[in-house]
This record gives C-alpha cells, sequence and structure tokens, in this order.
C-alpha cells in the first residue's frame, strides 16, 4: 500500500517546527508501523535528506521508549498498544496519517518526534522507590504477600513510563504516571514506612516539573499501552492526603 | 588455515582462590582489602550501561559511598534491555522441596553451557542467587505469589527442579525497574551522576589502567572525556551483529569492541545463543526479531505435521499425523530441552520440509492440551501479555490456533574476558552482565541472565572492586588534556569526520543487513570450515565497501541517529570477523556452537575435551594483523565432564 505522512519536523530544541508531507509507497500490511517509518527514512537518505528521528529500541512494547502521535492519538488508533507495536494492516492504502511528537511543556522537543522526558526521572528520584539497599534484605519468605496485593502492585507496576499519558491530558497532568508509582509500591507490605512521604515527594515533584493538575478526564487511561487504571491516581490522593493530615515529610 | 590467527601465551591465573569450591568466594571477601567509608567519597567509578548489571551497580556502588557516573544512550536508565526479559530468574531457594540446592543450580549451569565455563565463577553465581530474591523483593519487585501469598516459581529448560521465580511475563521490566528506582534514589542522595543520551565511543588506558570514557553526547553531538580510579563495562551483548534478533535495535558491541582495541582480551566470541522460541520473520522488512518467553513450553507443546507439505489448518490435522518431535525424541527432558538442541531441532524439522507458515520456516508450539487441562483463565493468568504481544505482531490468535515460532539470536554467552574478580585484562576495566563471558559457557539456560547480572551488580563487582582500589591508589591527578585522553578523543573525532565525509551511495542499514545475513548464514546455527572461511571472505569485501561507499547525511554536531548507527555497524563489522575466526578454530560442537564435522550418529553435538575444553580468549595486535589467541584451560575439580544428555 502507498500513504502520505505528514510529520513534524524540527532541527532542534529551539528551532521553529512544521508539519511536512512526504509520500511513501510499497508498504505491507504485516510492517510495524516504525518499519514503515525505516522506509520513509531509507527513502530520504537516498535523497540525501535528513532522515526523521524518532524514539524506538525494544520494538517490542516494553521499554517505553517510543513516543507517537498518531492521527492525534497517543500511540495510535489500536488502544493498549504502543507506537512499536501498532501494525500497518490497521491502515489502508491511500491513508494520510499525522505523527506528531508528545506535546507538553514539560517534554521539550529535541529534534522532530524525539522528546525530552527526564522530568520522569526526577519524580522517581524524589520518591519513587523502597529504600532498601543492597544486603540488608530479610529472606524473601519471610514477609507474605496477599496475592490480591501482590496483583495490584503488578498491575500498576507495568508502567512503562512512556508518557503518552501526559501527552493525551488536556491538562497535561502526569498522574496517571506518578499515581501507577504510588500504588505499585504502596500496595506491598514492604513499601508501606514511606507510603505516604513517597506520595508527597513524588506529588510535589509532579507539580515542580510544570505538569498540570488531574480533572479526571481519563484521557491518560485510555490511550495507556498498558490499561492502568484511572484509580491510581486516586490511590495517589489518598496517600497524599494521609500524607499532609499526618505531617509526613 | 594459516594467517588467520596466532597463538600466544595461556592465560595462567584466574585470580580464583585455591580451595572446596564452596570456600572460594568466602575466602575471596575475606581476602579482599576494604576501602574504609570516609575514603569511599574521594574515588571515582564510570559504570557504562544501566541494565539490570549497570544500575545495580551503580546503586550499589553509590549506595557504598563511591562517586558514581553512570551512561546510557537511551533516554533514561530504565528503558536499557533487560526491562524486555520475560521469563524470570533463577534462584536455589529450594521452596519446592524438590531437591535444589546450589551445588544443583551450578551443576546444571555447567552442564547446560556444554561444559565450557569456568567452575568457580558459577559456583559462585548459585551461592549470591537467593540473596538476590531477597533483596529484590526488599525494593518492591512484584514477584507472582500463591494464593498463601508465598513466592510462586515455576520450570525453565535444562533443569528438573522448579526455581523460577517470576513476575508474570515481565521479570525483567520489574527487576530493572528494582534496580533503575535504587540507582534514581542514589541520584537524589548525590552519590551517581546519570548520563542519558550519551554513547561511549572509546576507552582511556593511561600506565595500563582503564582511567577513564569518550562519550558522545548524542543530542548535540559534543564529544566528552570523563575521568575515574576505575572504569565498569555494563553494556550487554552483541546479538545484533546479525542484524535481525530479539535485542533492541539499539544494543551494539562498541564499548566493548572499543575496549578489545585497547588491550581487553575478547572470550569465546562464537558462543551466541540462538533461542528456540521466537516469532518468525514475515518479511524483507523485518526490523527486529520477538522472543516468546521460554516459559511457555511449560504448557506449550512443539509439534510439526509427519507429513513433509501438509497444508491443511492445524486444528484440521489429528494427532496421528503430527510429530512432537521434542517430546518423541528426549523423553526425559521433553518440550523443556535446553535452547540449542530446541532451536537445532526446529531447524532440522524445517530443513527436512516439515516447517509451518511463509517460507517453511517455522514450527507451532500448541496451547490447546494445557488450555482443556487448566482452562483458558489459568493460561491467561500465567501468559496472557505474551499470548497478547503474538496477536498483535501476527494477527493470530494464539488461543483459537497454535503458535508459529523458529529461533531467533538471542543472547551471546561470548564477551570480555574477565577473571575471578570480574576484572578485565586491562587493570581497572570491569566488565559485567552479559557484556562479560564468565558464566554461561556455550550455551546459557533459561532465566540465568538475570540471575548473573543482578550477581555481578549488587553483589561480586562492590566486593572485588574494594580490593583494586586499595591494592591500586591513584597517585597521578590527570585531567582531560592529558595525552593519552586527548590522544583518544582525537580518533574517535576522527572516525566520525570519516563517516560523514565518504558521502557514498548506500545506506547504513543496508550494510547492517548484509552483514547480519552473512553472520547468520555461516555463524548462526551451524558452522562448518568451509562455509566460514567463506564468510570471512564475504565480510572483508563488504567491509571494505563500507568505508568507501555509505552514507551518513547530517553532521555531528546535531542529534544524528544515522551517524550513531553508522558507528555501530562499523565495529560489528570487525567483531563479526572475529566471531568467524574463533569458529573456525573451534573444531568442536559444543553447546550453541554446532560444527558440522563433529557430531555424534544421531546428530547432537560431539565436544572434543581433549584439545578444546579451554575459552579461547582473543588479543587485539593491530588493524592489519591476525588476533592472538590466549587459552584459559579450564579444570573442573567438582564436575565431572560427559557427554550431555536430555534423552
Amino acid at each position: 500500500m502507498n500513504v502520505t505522512l505528514r510529520l513534524w519536523r524540527q532541527h532542534d530544541q529551539d528551532a521553529a517546527g512544521r508539519m511536512v508531507s512526504y509520500g511513501v509507497d510499497g508498504i505491507s500490511a504485516d510492517m510495524s508501523f516504525l518499519e514503515m517509518l525505516d522506509v520513509l527514512n531509507e527513502q530520504l537518505t537516498a535523497a540525501g535528506d535528513d532522515p526523521v528521528a524518532f524514539d524506538n529500541d525494544c520494538r517490542e512494547g516494553i521499554c517505553g521508549m517510543c513516543s507517537l502521535v498518531i492521527n492525534g492519538i497517543a500511540h495510535g488508533p489500536e488502544g493498549r498498544t504502543a507506537s512499536c507495536q501498532l501494525y500497518m494492516r490497521h491502515f489502508h492504502d491511500g491513508d494520510t496519517i499525522d505523527i506528531e511528537p508528545w506535546r507538553s511543556p514539560s517534554f521539550p522537543i529535541l529534534r522532530d518526534l524525539i522528546v525530552d522526558r527526564s522530568a520522569f526521572d526526577r519524580i522517581i528520584q524524589a520518591g519513587g522507590y523502597i529504600s532498601a539497599p543492597t544486603g540488608a534484605a530479610p529472606d524473601a519468605a519471610a514477609m507474605l504477600v496477599p496475592k490480591k496485593d501482590a496483583d495490584r502492585a503488578f498491575d500498576a507496576a507495568i508502567c512503562i513510563g512512556c508518557g503518552a499519558c501526559v501527552a493525551a491530558c488536556p491538562n497535561g497532568s502526569a498522574m496517571l504516571f506518578t499515581g501507577a508509582k504510588a500504588t505499585h509500591l504502596g500496595a506491598l507490605p514492604q513499601g508501606q514506612i514511606e507510603r505516604n512521604s513517597r506520595a508527597l515527594a513524588m506529588g510535589n515533584q509532579h507539580d515542580a516539573e510544570g505538569f498540570g493538575g488531574c480533572t479526571e478526564i481519563g484521557e491518560c487511561t485510555a490511550v495507556c499501552p498498558v490499561g492502568i487504571p484511572l484509580d491510581m491516581i486516586s490511590r495517589l490522593n489518598g496517600d497524599v492526603l494521609s500524607a499532609l493530615r499526618h505531617n509526613s515529610t | 588455515m594459516a594467517g588467520l590467527f596466532t597463538v600466544g601465551e595461556a592465560i595462567r591465573d584466574t585470580k580464583a582462590p585455591g580451595g572446596p569450591v564452596q570456600d572460594q568466594w568466602e575466602a575471596r571477601r575475606f581476602g579482599a582489602k576494604l576501602i574504609n567509608p570516609a575514603n569511599r567519597r574521594r574515588l571515582s567509578v564510570i559504570i557504562v550501561g544501566t541494565g539490570l548489571a549497570g544500575a545495580s551497580a551503580a546503586a550499589t556502588l553509590g549506595e557504598a559511598g563511591y562517586q558514581v557516573k553512570s551512561f546510557c544512550y537511551q533516554d533514561s536508565p530504565r528503558r536499557a534491555h533487560s526491562i524486555a526479559a520475560q521469563g524470570g530468574i533463577n534462584a536455589a531457594k529450594d521452596y519446592r522441596n524438590d531437591g535444589d540446592s546450589i551445588r544443583r543450580l551450578f551443576y546444571d549451569t555447567v552442564k547446560g553451557g556444554d561444559y565450557r565455563s569456568r567452575e568457580s565463577n558459577v559456583y559462585r553465581l548459585a551461592e549470591v542467587s537467593s540473596a538476590i530474591i531477597d533483596q529484590s523483593v526488599a525494593q518492591g519487585v512484584p514477584f507472582a505469589r500463591d494464593y498463601g501469598g508465598l513466592l510462586d516459581t515455576r520450570s525453565f529448560g535444562g533443569v528438573q527442579v522448579s526455581r523460577t521465580f517470576y513476575a508474570r511475563g515481565q521479570t525483567g521490566q520489574q527487576l530493572l525497574l528494582g534496580a533503575y528506582q535504587a540507582l534514581e534514589r542514589q541520584v537524589a542522595a548525590g552519590t551517581v551522576e546519570v548520563h542519558t543520551r550519551h554513547e561511549m565511543l572509546d576507552l582511556i588506558v593511561i600506565d595500563a589502567r582503564a582511567r577513564g570514557v569518550i562519550v558522545r553526547d548524542m543530542v548535540t553531538g559534543g564529544l566528552e572525556t570523563h575521568l575515574a580510579d576505575a572504569v565498569v563495562l555494563a553494556s550487554g551483548g552483541y546479538g545484533n551483529v546479525y542484524h535481525l534478533s530479539t535485542n533492541a535495535v539499539g544494543c551494539n558491541t562498541t564499548a566493548t569492541w572499543r575496549a578489545y582495541r585497547k588491550g581487553a582480551l575478547f572470550a569465546n566470541p562464537c558462543f551466541t545463543q540462538i533461542h528456540p522460541t521466537c516469532i518468525p520473520v514475515s518479511g524483507e522488512h523485518q526490523s527486529k526479531l520477538t522472543l516468546m518467553s521460554e516459559s511457555l513450553r511449560n504448557d506449550g507443546r512443539i509439534w510439526v505435521p509427519k507429513e513433509a507439505g501438509d497444508g491443511r489448518h492445524p486444528r484440521e490435522i489429528p494427532d496421528d499425523d503430527r510429530d512432537y518431535y521434542l517430546e518423541r525424541q528426549y523423553p526425559a527432558f521433553g518440550n523443556l530441552v535446553p535452547r540449542d538442541v530446541a532451536s537445532r531441532a526446529a531447524k532440522n524439522q524445517c530443513d527436512a520440509g516439515r516447517g509451518v507458515g511463509p517460507g517453511g520456516r517455522g514450527v507451532y508450539l500448541d496451547f490447546a492440551d494445557a488450555t482443556a487441562r487448566l482452562g483458558r483463565a489459568a493460561i491467561e493468568e500465567k501468559y496472557g501479555n505474551l499470548f497478547d504481544m503474538y496477536r498483535k505482531i501476527t494477527d493470530e490468535d494464539p488461543y483459537q490456533v497454535p503458535m508459529r515460532i523458529y529461533p531467533a539470536v538471542h543472547y551471546t554467552m561470548g564477551g570480555l574476558w574477565v577473571d575471578y574478580d570480574l576484572e578485565s585484562s586491562i587493570p581497572g576495566l570491569f566488565v559485567i552482565g552479559e557484556a562479560n563471558f564468565s558464566d554461561h559457557g556455550a550455551n546459557r539456560l533459561g532465566a540465568s541472565a538475570l540471575m548473573q547480572g543482578l550477581a555481578d551488580g549488587y553483589f561480586i563487582l562492590p566486593n572485588t572492586i574494594s580490593d583494586y582500589f586499595a591494592k591500586n591508589p591513584s597517585t597521578e591527578t590527570i585531567d582531560a588534556s592529558h595525552p593519552e585522553a586527548v590522544k583518544a578523543a582525537d580518533a574517535v573525532r576522527g572516525r566520525i569526520n570519516t563517516l560523514l565525509t565518504i558521502n557514498g551511495e548506500r545506506s547504513v542499514d543496508s550494510f547492517h543487513k548484509e552483514l547480519g545475513s552473512i553472520v547468520w548464514e555461516y555463524c548462526g546455527m551451524e558452522r562448518n570450515a568451509e562455509g566460514l572461511q567463506h564468510a570471512l571472505g564475504l565480510l572483508r569485501t563488504l567491509r571494505a565497501e563500507f568505508w568507501t561507499n555509505v552514507k551518513v547525511t547530517g553532521a555531528n554536531e546535531e542529534l544524528n541517529q544515522t551517524l550513531e548507527r553508522a558507528g555501530r555497524v562499523a565495529d560489528f563489522f570487525e567483531l563479526a570477523e572475529l566471531m568467524c575466526i574463533d569458529a573456525f578454530h573451534r573444531l568442536e560442537s559444543c553447546g550453541s556452537h554446532f560444527r558440522t564435522e563433529s557430531q555424534t550418529d544421531d546428530g547432537e553435538a560431539l565436544r572434543d575435551d581433549a584439545d578444546f575444553a579451554y575459552v579461547a580468549a582473543w588479543e587485539f595486535t593491530g588493524d592489519n594483523s591476525p588476533p592472538k589467541l590466549r587459552k584459559e584451560v579450564l579444570e573442573y575439580h567438582n564436575i565431572e565432564l560427559t557427554q550431555r544428555s536430555y534423552k
């Protein structure tokens, strides 16, 4: 099939960007969306143009590096799918496809479709961990974890940190990302000691990074490639309130 | 064949202490000199790579109080390719009371590696395995639990106990997030500096010691010199030399290859693991291959139609017309034979025309019996994410039709040679995780990569590196103006300029694809002398063309992904030659390395212990000079070498 791409080109963080159209021919339905971009880049290289820069690495939906807004939807139309796991069989011959980077003041564009997501690392630095220095751990079986708590923690822990939640949110909020980490660690007995202080510290860093507040619109969970549910934000809010009530720092 | 390599002096000392194998690690730890906490903050360490090995080492050394600088090419340490490991992590906990022990994990690993690994290192790996699970649970890694709240385990290939701990099909992700969070905690504490989107392009060696690295800032193109008292490479494996592999597309050999060129020995480069259960190639456009976890072989049954060319839909082929060939050939281990055995068996079936799917390069992995026995809900609980991934890629529903799988390059057992302390042949250069060669011999067992990465990073390196610091105080303060640092930076700059000015006709990717197809064809699941010599000729011709006809667009002083790839592919070319030379010289079959000239009557790998029970460590001698073979003879005091049998 042949498709037309309209995609965001921007040389660097300080340059102005614009949408540019390219035709790509000879696409097969079994190609992944990123393989289709590889074809475009081979075409651009042959013509002596700069290929389109886009983040990607594992190409199996787990590393969270890929980050494309496709036809206005973060990670594209499939739902529960990272950009790299989207296949061309979901498009038609003759389609025009818009491709943009994550749009958020907290994720500056570095080039074309690549953004800087280091704000997420700083939220984790603020408290997204259990303090357990190497060597100090008790036997793994010493503390039983009810299966439902382990499962709840797991369902939150699978967040791949891609930032689609931010890209989709009309407020530019990263509460789903932050809530998932608070829920993951807060659901486990090992994470109880720091539960409230962790939520408060991550929440403060979230705000300091310029991410917006949550007004429970739910766009984030709709585009989340691993389906992190909205109630993880409630869990974060609950822990933050608890922290404020008990003056945790 | 004369001229391909020369033979140098053997490696005599691995620094493993003497005495019974079970006492060696304790002896080494006690014998190691310590650094007083107040002095640690004056010592600096560079760690390249933030996967399980690199992140766990950076976090642990930061906690100990050293100044750590950590580098990764991704935009966050959390994205290193350990994240994609699916199935699990081994540990000799014996929670199942099924006869497991440290000695059995040690034995299984040495046997699984087809007796080409070092006893002292493997025993230690088994010994610290339990502490890894403890550490990870304390960090909040949500391992699978049973209804009593205890940790669940499952079985993996090549073993008869259940010792693999797992977090659904995302064990690597969860373990890496644990290490990443510990690392970020140290960033907040001020002990670790993380440099993301930075790629190591050379090693700085001063007075015969590793003292720093040249890295490129992948956003601005700026070349930076970073110096330290020791350098640790945790940069992963080199499977992408094959172009198509289960590695992330950015995985590369540049850090380890540059260290090789600076004098670090490269060991067993031809030992590359071809994983049996991957989604088959669907076309020319393919950019990577996706693994379906080995854990699926716990419940899935592998088969092909008995008749070559049987075109019926798999559900219409009755049991009598199917060949469950692993269960037939290896009744004791069945579908859970080690990876090398399963991969070659699949290749043989397809070579005989019984393969299924496009091009006949596939076999079925069928869950119909398991679904009937356990119910769909149980299958979903165990493997749901893998089934979803399969459906997304192939557009087929594995709950309804059997998966099609085929072997693909997955892991590299070879890597930089290290001694018992995980120190390379360059003093002060330590190598951990997949980047080193140490623990898996000629074949790695499933769920052992995560174990090794974290063993090295959390528990082994932090003990041995202090001994190095204590015995090698840095007397001289060096800065980026040191002649060796300047020389390294100039060399990197020169190479980048060359790549940018060739301005030829062919893209980097087209070279990478052709390179990969040569290595896959001649140095893949089967190798022989004639093919390897042919491959060397092809590789040299193609490499020469690369340096005169590659087209790299853009400039250095910008974010330039083509330039990044060009540098990596250039190093893969050189590595590919060394792999073929190593495969050529090892005229025996062992584990993943199958020489068609050396097989038993029933087609199994035939080892030659009299001539090849050694590690082949290669020394760089110059660009136009053959590499030098340095043998480390393997001595077995605890395990008897036998013909590996899984029948």
